[in-house]
């Protein structure tokens, strides 16, 4: 009896963190005195974390209006910076084997795995129920562990030895396509940002992501997912801001290959259509779809963003 | 042909004080030029300016004529499809290629110019050095770019690295002579200084921060110790001397840096190619790119452009 008031006594000393590890989430936190200390919500570029170059920032609210923190608003110029990091990474990106790719993807999902909690409160405070947020982080855990069983198989499936009329060995096989612009989704903010990055850069492509406008935490919290990750600097950069502001520079940018967009404004899209052709831009619009569904994962979103190449070889006699 | 290079220096002493170099105090200004923002017009005009006044460059023990050739030819078609654009100011090569360089660039006012001098470590006698510039103005050579004795001017021997610059100006005759310092095995700001005046008193028509083969090649604070003895020179004598940073500037950008720092230091005197330019190899892309994205509004890709 003695002991155990002892015991009591004693813990009512210690501070309430070093007790019981609280979530993130967790509203006990409130209660201590001590001024807590905020994480300051950067951009992506090349592995670093800076502030827009432009100094400016946004005010990201709740859905009850309630200001939670600023957000770096990137300006042309970070998405310049980060185009020219996408594009320096891609070849030592690509020449990696499709099994170390996995192996890095995989590796993001165990960080991801370990950092759950911190995503999960991150998609409550944006409004999301607590239930959703926990299944959008499963589902995007689950999603990273299956891309990264494709990373050594989509080559030899999509690849085709083809039978020609001369004496050629001639065969077809999948390459990367290059830098790939990113607007990811508004809503599933994070499970739709996740579906879009990895099997691009799956298939050995960089990327330069525009985050979700509305519920961009998650998005640069991943950016440190990726950061420990194994995952080289420039191959995903993630940029967080005004969609009206960059995309033209997404679509009309000469070294961009390709572009993925994921939202629904029809004026928007015929934009992209059109700027995009400057240099016959690859472009992927994936609107009105259920990030969660198992049916947004599948090899075929891989070879969206492969180029096929086909090689004559001469048979000697 | 010593006894003249003797002559010269009994008729004027080598110069025996060096002013001392403030290093946090050009850093500072270094900085503080940075800074300046050049954008628009002034940003198009200042692109053009600095693409003629590159010396294209290539100096490595796998030169091949064709790689030289291909040079040559970029230098008088630097991206055709932009009308207007001005051609560089010179191609640099070692001097066995200043044959093939002239040859292909025959008709173009675009010049050679030539490393000789044992390039690009200076360890060489005097006699060899000379032999291999005059090979090089033989060959047809506008300029001749040659490296200083950096081991000798360590030790202290100014009167040797002095007189071996003359020796080599001598030969040079009409030919422009730039003198490399190799700024990065000079350790200090105030050496490059004294490299700087004691090259020039020796003869110099340009001064060059390096030859490319050594890290850091050109920097900043580097640049504005040389161009103020240049300045320093010129207030005493009237006389210009040129000035060539050569190596790691790569970017549009860090040239516009560069043309600003010459003009405050110098002034618009300066600022054509007989009197500055940039040693460098892929600038000339990074200002295409950059001129295209002026015109175009797209940022722009190397795929379009021809490779270094």
């Amino acid at each position: 009896m003695k002991t155990k008031t002892k015991i009591a006594s004693r813990k009512s000393q210690i501070p309430r963190v070093l007790v019981n590890l609280p979530e993130a989430s967790d509203e006990r936190l409130d209660l201590d005195k001590r001024i807590k200390v905020l994480k300051t919500y950067k951009i992506y570029i090349d592995g670093k974390f800076p502030r827009s170059e432009s100094g400016r920032y946004y005010k990201l609210k709740d859905s009850k209006g309630n200001h939670i923190t600023n957000m770096s608003r990137a300006s042309r110029k970070d998405f310049r910076n980060a185009v020219v990091a996408a594009r320096n990474a891609v070849s030592s990106w690509s020449d990696r084997t499709g099994f170390n790719r996995g192996q890095i993807i995989y590796r993001i999902a165990e960080m991801l795995e370990t950092r759950k909690a911190q995503f999960i409160w991150e998609l409550v405070s944006q409004g999301i129920s607590r239930e959703n947020s926990v299944n959008e982080v499963n589902t995007a855990i689950d999603r990273l562990v299956y891309y990264a069983g494709w990373a050594d198989k989509y080559q030899q499936i999509f690849s085709s030895v083809n039978p020609v009329n001369a004496s050629y060995f001639n065969f077809s096989v999948p390459e990367p396509t290059g830098v790939v612009g990113i607007i990811a989704p508004e809503e599933f903010s994070f499970i739709g940002l996740i579906s879009n990055i990895i099997p691009a850069i799956l298939g050995g492509n960089t990327c330069v992501v525009l985050a979700s406008e509305s519920m961009p935490l998650t998005a640069i919290s991943f950016a440190e997912v990726l950061q420990s990750s194994d995952v080289p600097a420039g191959v995903v950069n993630i940029l967080t801001g005004f969609e009206k502001e960059l995309v033209s520079h997404f679509s009309g940018h000469m070294d961009v290959n390709a572009i993925i967009y994921t939202r629904n404004d029809p004026a928007q899209i015929k934009a992209i259509q059109i700027s995009a052709t400057s240099n016959l831009k690859r472009i992927h619009i994936r609107k009105d779809q259920n990030w969660m569904s198992p049916e947004s994962q599948n090899p075929y979103i891989i070879l969206d963003n492969q180029e096929i190449k086909t090689i004559w070889h001469p048979i000697g006699f | 042909m010593a006894v003249k290079t003797r002559k010269t220096r009994q008729s004027k002493p080598i110069p025996s004080h060096f002013p001392n170099i403030d290093q946090v105090g050009i850093e500072e200004r270094v900085a503080r030029l940075n800074s300046r923002s050049i954008k628009k017009d002034s940003k198009v005009k200042a692109l053009k300016l600095a693409l003629s006044m590159i010396d294209l460059t290539t100096l490595e023990g796998k030169d091949t004529e064709g790689k030289v050739r291909q040079l040559c030819y970029k230098a008088l078609h630097l991206h055709d499809s932009l009308p207007k654009l001005p051609h560089v100011a010179a191609v640099c090569v070692y001097n066995s290629m200043v044959g093939i360089a002239k040859e292909t660039l025959a008709g173009s006012d675009i010049k050679v110019a030539s490393v000789a001098t044992a390039f690009p470590s200076g360890m060489s006698t005097l006699k060899v050095k000379l032999q291999e510039t005059k090979f090089a103005i033989g060959q047809g050579a506008d300029e001749v770019d040659m490296v200083i004795s950096r081991g000798k001017f360590l030790a202290g021997e100014y009167n040797y690295v002095t007189d071996e610059i003359a020796a080599i100006k001598e030969a040079c005759g009409k030919v422009h002579l730039k003198v490399i310092l190799e700024t990065g095995e000079l350790n200090t700001l105030d050496n490059v200084r004294k490299a700087s005046d004691l090259a020039i008193f020796a003869g110099a028509d340009f001064i060059k921060t390096s030859t490319g083969k050594i890290q850091p090649a050109a920097t900043m604070p580097v640049t504005l110790v040389m161009l103020e003895a240049i300045r320093d020179h010129y207030y005493l004598t009237g006389k210009k001397i040129g000035m060539k940073p050569a190596g790691g500037i790569s970017k549009a950008k860090q040239a516009i840096q560069y043309l600003v720092m010459v003009k405050e230091t110098l002034g618009n005197a300066w600022l054509n190619n007989n009197l500055f330019r940039f040693g460098a190899s892929s600038l000339a892309n990074d200002i295409i790119m950059q001129i295209i994205k002026q015109e175009t509004g797209r940022y722009h890709s190397k795929d379009y452009i021809s490779i270094d």
